[in-house]
């Protein structure tokens, strides 16, 4: 195994490209787990830690740009404004050690259909960045990112360098089961954006697909259900055929950690549950709050 | 590889380092250094928990290479100096956290106690009297399956007290 170490952008694109079979790592909270249990021998490790470029945030044209290097950690402490629903799931994330380390870009390296980040991000419509020194910048809808368990879009001569996303125009929230509160990969999780501007709804869910995905179906209903105009209040049969919906949109298996079934059933509580908090919120005029 | 880092304030190289080793098996196995606990190996329990630039991680899932001339600081480098306050390795007294950790009877076997020594270490730098539940959610990734946490939350509350009444 070789040990690469760039330090620019730039050396990294041309590590990459010149050894696609490295195998790229951040904070490790995946990587080394299967280092250390020989469950993966990459040719070459590719640590990214050192390449500035990944490690910060920006605000361009009054969207955010998030380095694919910020920790779980920095999400909730400087992004839980703009991306509520996201610092929502990054809070679920392991325990401290593991926000200080894991990143979302580490999440989307590597796509597990379990990730906490996947959700927020179909919900709140980000964007991958992902770059390749030979074909340069490629620009992926997270909808279009996630192709099989934990397959994504990227090339093998690409790498992760941001995702991008609008700051939050209204409420967002993010539920996740688990059998404690930290240390927990989902059982099932859900997000929920509402865009009020654009009278929209964002869905993402997560460990009930070989994907993380949206619930088309059950966006398209909700906008058409809401009372944008006057903020009138949820009808609770909207509500429970909104669950019904995403429950519908979920493909989802029986394994060590929960029942098709039970996951079907979580998801439809999950999504009525978060929906009746975001559109509470919206009715008194905010635009998202902490996870209670 | 020949890897470069310091650690508890002092620079080491060394040398053989295998590209997929983490720092936990470079701190316990080539440095001498084993007060960081080798437990779950996958980031679940806490036991390696040491400080990398200033911020808490388990030494597990550190790729030795990725602490490439970086700061390390580890529960041997928490030890008292003269004056009570944090020390460096070698000192022989106690640190205030691992000071209180003895006297509230924090301690059963003792494999969970480095990892959570510096994680409460690193909860009170930020927050000096943190409530019971600010000392349960930094703690979440620390398991211990002797004591039932009581002592260790007493621990930590008796390290704060100290921390203030010295302040």
């Amino acid at each position: 195994m070789d040990f690469l170490r760039p330090t620019t952008w730039a050396d990294a694109l041309a590590a990459k490209a010149d050894r696609p079979g490295a195998l790229p790592v951040q904070g490790g909270t995946d990587v080394m787990v299967e280092i250390n249990f020989a469950a993966r021998r990459p040719e070459a490790l590719l640590d990214l830690n050192p390449v500035r470029e990944l490690a910060g945030w920006d605000v361009v044209d009054g969207r955010l740009r998030v380095g694919a290097g910020v920790p779980y950690a920095r999400v909730i402490d400087e992004l839980g404004g703009p991306l509520p629903g996201l610092a929502q799931a990054s809070r679920t994330v392991g325990s401290p050690q593991i926000r200080n380390r894991g990143s979302v870009g580490g999440n989307l390296g590597a796509a597990s259909p379990a990730g906490d980040a996947h959700p927020p991000l179909l919900a709140g419509d980000a964007v991958i960045e992902v770059e390749s020194a030979a074909r340069g910048v490629r620009m992926i809808p997270a909808a279009g990112f996630y192709l099989g368990v934990k397959r994504s879009a990227l090339e093998p001569d690409e790498l992760i360098r941001a995702f991008w996303a609008a700051p939050a125009t209204g409420p967002q929230y993010f539920s996740k089961v688990g059998t404690r509160n930290a240390m927990v990969i989902a059982v099932c999780s859900f997000a929920i954006a509402l865009h009020p501007a654009e009278r929209r709804v964002g869905t993402g869910l997560g460990s009930a697909a070989p994907t993380p995905r949206r619930a088309t179906a059950a966006e398209e209903f909700l906008a058409g259900e809401l009372d944008w105009e006057r903020r009138g209040p949820l009808a609770d049969s909207a509500a429970r055929r909104f669950g019904e919906l995403v429950r519908e949109a979920a493909a989802p298996i029986d394994d060590v950690r929960g029942t098709a079934g039970y996951r079907a059933h979580a998801l439809s509580v999950m999504a009525r549950r978060t929906l009746t908090w975001a559109w509470n919120d919206h009715r008194a005029g905010a635009t998202g709050r902490e996870a209670p | 590889m020949r890897v470069t880092f310091t650690v508890n304030g002092s620079e080491e190289t060394v040398d053989n380092v295998w590209e997929g080793e983490s720092l936990l098996y470079v701190l316990r196995e080539r440095m001498g250094l084993p007060g960081s606990k080798n437990a779950c190996e996958q980031g679940e329990c806490g036991s390696c928990t040491v400080y990398l630039d200033g911020v808490t991680a388990c030494s597990c899932l550190v790729a030795a290479g990725q602490a490439e001339g970086r700061e390390v600081r580890t529960v041997e480098g928490l030890a008292g100096g003269p004056d009570g306050s944090d020390g460096l390795a070698g000192d022989q007294r106690l640190g205030p956290v691992q000071e209180a950790f003895v006297e509230a009877g924090a301690v059963q076997c003792g494999f969970c106690t480095p990892g959570l020594i510096v994680q409460a270490h690193a909860l009170l730098e930020r927050v000096p009297d943190p409530a019971d539940a600010e000392i349960r959610e930094a703690l979440a990734g620390n398991l211990c399956r002797c004591t039932g946490y009581e002592k260790i939350l007493d621990a930590v509350r008796l390290a704060a007290r100290r921390k203030a009444a010295a302040e």
